[in-house]
């Protein structure tokens, strides 16, 4: 048989598995038939009191835990679900034995406010750090250390899906999930292995997470109703709403996936990415990083503007951010960003921060495979400075072979992915 | 046809920055190797844990804004200088071009907390009534904004993007030791396949705050009192960190060949594992890993980023009896101290240095993670 090779000559890169969580629910049907009846994940907080703050609602996921969990056991537990919902659909290697490499998005962590409580409840006097030290070194805390090491979370999924390989725990902040995705892209492009199970996970939300974003004011206060709160390209845009849930993707050489009979999904046909120096938390105004990145998305993929169907817009419904994406692709697609649907996942499930890109590639496939675009909801007030097809309030039928899906972060991380539908003729 | 569409190519260094203890640069670094030591030790600062505190840098010559060094961590600032050091020892600071094409990959962990803040809360909130409002009201009062900006991961990476005029993309790995070793194996990777020509990658870490203490204590992993040689810790094994932080400027040979650049040492060969710990995993998995680089020289180097933690220094230096049984064994840890993320790193920078300066022609490095992961690199004299 005849290798089959990209434009450039390379491996094709399909995709062979999906899963993904959300505040919408658990699993693909869940949250495809939530977002498409334009239903909001956001809600009031009662994970920890919200007296004193800003800011009071969240698109938490609430439904997996009875007992009191800190973020690294949300975060995991949420890329497990997705990560088993893909790996299954996939149908690749067998339980606990997953033949290729792991690339984890996973959000930074560090020790938590209920654990430092619960050491300070056993020092004399007043608490400081040596006093914690004190407390830890009795050895009574010793399941902390693993908890809240940086490589935890990936450790225990390399463990339970057996993959192979030194696993990747990385942060490109806000589009950590399609770096995730684009790594495992570059692996099988290199040869180095046939599969790659890509997750973006982010279970992070608790008060100081959310009092650290708020207090850079970049939430939306509007917190009454919350599902009314983000509203990604309206003129009422004031900030992001936070989000929980995790995307996994099983990345396949495309003739290995061909040669034992799997459905084939998609193709993650081109990434590219752009760093930009302009600024810790905004992004240039004049939208070059976001433009290359984009450009550069197309040509890895060897298409051209002419062939996107739909953009799954970052859209975080900042002020800052959508008007410079809104700029950025009026930049790259000209006279047809009028015309060109343009939706944002996140106006029902807020962002998922570190696991966006992953979550928003899955709902991605989704609507390449089900020929339906997600609406942006919330969009009551258009923006006339920025002027766009959102696909408003209401889901639309359209046929969409080729998705442009943007990621953008705080330090200067821009990642777009080009996601299409499966050959037809293999 | 083929399968395999890539190419090897050839990667080699062409530049080196670091900075710990012992001071800057690659001469400070070079004459430290030769002589094997002294390290530069503090017992009292963080008492009972010994640690290498960072010598004084002069942050103008590398970060020349006080407004970025104000918005940074230390561990970004010394991140940062590392990364300006690296990028003028490889000749590219003022090459706008070089700057746009070259891909990042930093190896990082997270920013200190504010220690005072974090002591006032725990002690208030032992008495508070209402607890999480009391640190609802304390954390946004108290908090500064931009510490958060200080603190984030990929800030290291923002930050020399911000600071050097780097605009290419970049990929910040975290998970301790491991993601330093990771970051080298993909920029190594990504060079040898032809993803890429021109990559700075490294890390960088703050030994003198007691978070991380904190982190590592809760597992039993510090050594106390004082300091011993990584690989001579028996009576009291555990790691004493030091603030170190290490950047390289990985390039394809042709690429440096053609702007006639200075080259270091060829990176040759590069290897990662997490073995599912257990006795003997690490010695297995590290004999694995350095066996598959091939006989090596007699006269070789080995750099160990050894922890100096129980077993595992042992199981290394039982992989490296077995596997380069011949070469001469340097342990960074007794040089620099154990920069964690920065760790793998250093000791690249460490073994690129010795061959830079003749010391050997070829060499090994080393690392198991003081929890997870094992890696290695291979590395020959230009």
């Amino acid at each position: 048989m005849t290798a089959h090779r990209d434009a450039k000559g390379r491996p094709i890169v399909a995709v062979t598995g999906l899963g993904v969580v959300t505040s919408l629910g658990q699993g693909k049907e869940t949250n495809w038939r939530a977002l498409t009846a334009g239903k909001s994940g956001i809600h009031r907080i009662d994970r920890f009191p919200t007296e004193g703050l800003r800011t009071t609602i969240g698109g938490t996921v609430d439904f997996l835990f009875d007992e009191p969990f800190t973020a690294p056991q949300l975060s995991e537990k949420l890329a497990t679900l997705a990560a088993e919902e893909a790996v299954a659909q996939s149908g690749l290697g067998a339980p606990g034995d997953f033949p290729g490499e792991l690339f984890m998005a996973v959000p930074p962590v560090e020790m938590e406010w209920p654990q430092k409580q619960e050491m300070a409840q056993a020092i004399e006097g007043e608490v400081d750090y040596d006093g914690l030290l004190r407390a830890a070194a009795t050895g009574k805390y010793r399941a902390m250390h693993e908890l809240f090491v940086f490589g935890g979370v990936a450790d225990h999924i390399a463990d339970r899906f057996g993959t192979r390989g030194s696993p990747i725990s990385l942060s490109t902040a806000c589009s950590s999930g399609a770096t995730a995705i684009q790594m495992g892209v570059e692996a099988i492009r290199r040869g180095e292995t046939q599969a790659a199970l890509c997750i973006g996970t982010d279970g992070s939300i608790h008060a100081e997470a959310l009092i650290r974003f708020s207090l850079l004011s970049a939430l939306s206060t509007q917190n009454d109703p919350p599902e009314g709160a983000a509203k990604p390209f309206s003129k009422n845009r004031d900030g992001f709403v936070m989000g929980e849930g995790a995307g996994a993707l099983v990345l396949e050489d495309y003739d290995h996936a061909l040669a034992r009979g799997a459905t084939i999904l998609g193709i993650v046909a081109g990434c590219g990415e752009r760093g930009d120096g302009f600024h810790r938390t905004r992004s240039s105004p004049d939208g070059k990083p976001a433009i290359l990145a984009m450009q550069d998305a197309l040509a890895d993929a060897g298409l051209t503007p002419d062939d996107v169907d739909y953009i799954n817009a970052h859209g975080t419904s900042t002020p800052e951010n959508d008007k410079m994406e809104a700029m950025s692709c009026a930049a790259v697609f000209g006279e047809r960003m009028a015309s060109l649907p343009i939706s944002s996942n996140k106006s029902m499930i807020g962002h998922t921060l570190t696991a966006a890109g992953a979550v928003e590639a899955v709902i991605s496939f989704m609507t390449i495979a089900n020929g339906t675009i997600p609406p942006t909801i919330n969009y009551a007030n258009p923006d006339p400075a920025i002027a766009l097809d959102v696909v408003p309030n209401t889901a639309r039928k359209a046929k969409v072979r080729t998705v442009i899906s943007n990621s953008f972060g705080f330090g200067g991380q821009n990642t777009c992915l080009v996601l299409t539908a499966p050959p037809e003729a293999a | 046809m083929s399968d395999m569409t890539t190419t090897r190519r050839d990667v080699v260094i062409t530049g080196i920055g670091i900075a710990s203890s012992l001071g800057e640069g690659v001469e400070a670094h070079a004459a430290a190797l030769a002589a094997g030591g002294p390290p530069v030790v503090d017992s009292e600062s963080f008492k009972p844990y010994p640690l290498h505190p960072l010598a004084p840098l002069e942050l103008d010559r590398q970060i020349p804004k006080k407004s970025d060094q104000r918005q940074m961590e230390p561990w970004q600032r010394l991140g940062v200088y590392a990364a300006g050091l690296a990028l003028d020892s490889a000749g590219i600071k003022q090459d706008a071009e070089a700057k746009s094409a070259l891909q990042v990959i930093v190896a990082a962990g997270g920013g200190e907390r504010d220690h005072a803040v974090d002591a006032a809360i725990l002690s208030g909130l032992r008495g508070a009534n209402e607890p999480g409002t009391y640190l609802n009201e304390h954390l946004m009062g108290d908090l500064r904004p931009t510490l958060f900006l200080a603190q984030l991961s990929n800030l290291l990476a923002g930050n020399i993007a911000i600071v050097h005029g780097v605009t290419g993309p970049s990929r910040t790995f975290m998970g301790e030791e491991q993601a330093g070793v990771d970051a080298i194996r993909t920029a190594h990777a990504r060079i040898a396949s032809g993803q890429s020509d021109l990559m700075l990658v490294g890390g960088a870490y703050n030994a003198e705050r007691r978070d991380m203490l904190l982190l590592f204590e809760l597992g039993g992993y510090l050594r106390r009192d004082r300091f011993a040689p990584v690989f001579a810790r028996e009576d009291a094994p555990g790691l004493i960190t030091g603030s170190a932080g290490a950047f390289l400027v990985l390039e394809s040979a042709e690429r440096a060949a053609a702007r006639g650049a200075k080259v270091h040492a060829r990176l040759s060969q590069t290897g990662a594992t997490r073995s599912r710990r257990a006795p003997g995993t690490v010695e297995s998995a590290l004999t694995g890993l350095v066996s598959g680089f091939g006989p090596l020289g007699a006269d070789a180097l080995a750099i160990s980023a050894a922890t100096g933690c129980a077993g595992i220094t042992a199981e290394e230096a039982g992989a490296l009896a077995k596997a380069a049984p011949s070469a001469k064994r340097l342990a960074a840890g007794d040089l620099v101290g154990h920069g964690v993320e920065a760790a793998f790193p250093v000791s690249v920078a460490l073994a690129a240095i010795a061959l830079s300066a003749g010391q050997a022609k070829e060499a090994i490095v080393t690392g198991a993670g003081h929890w997870r992961g094992e890696g290695a690199a291979h590395l020959v004299k230009a």
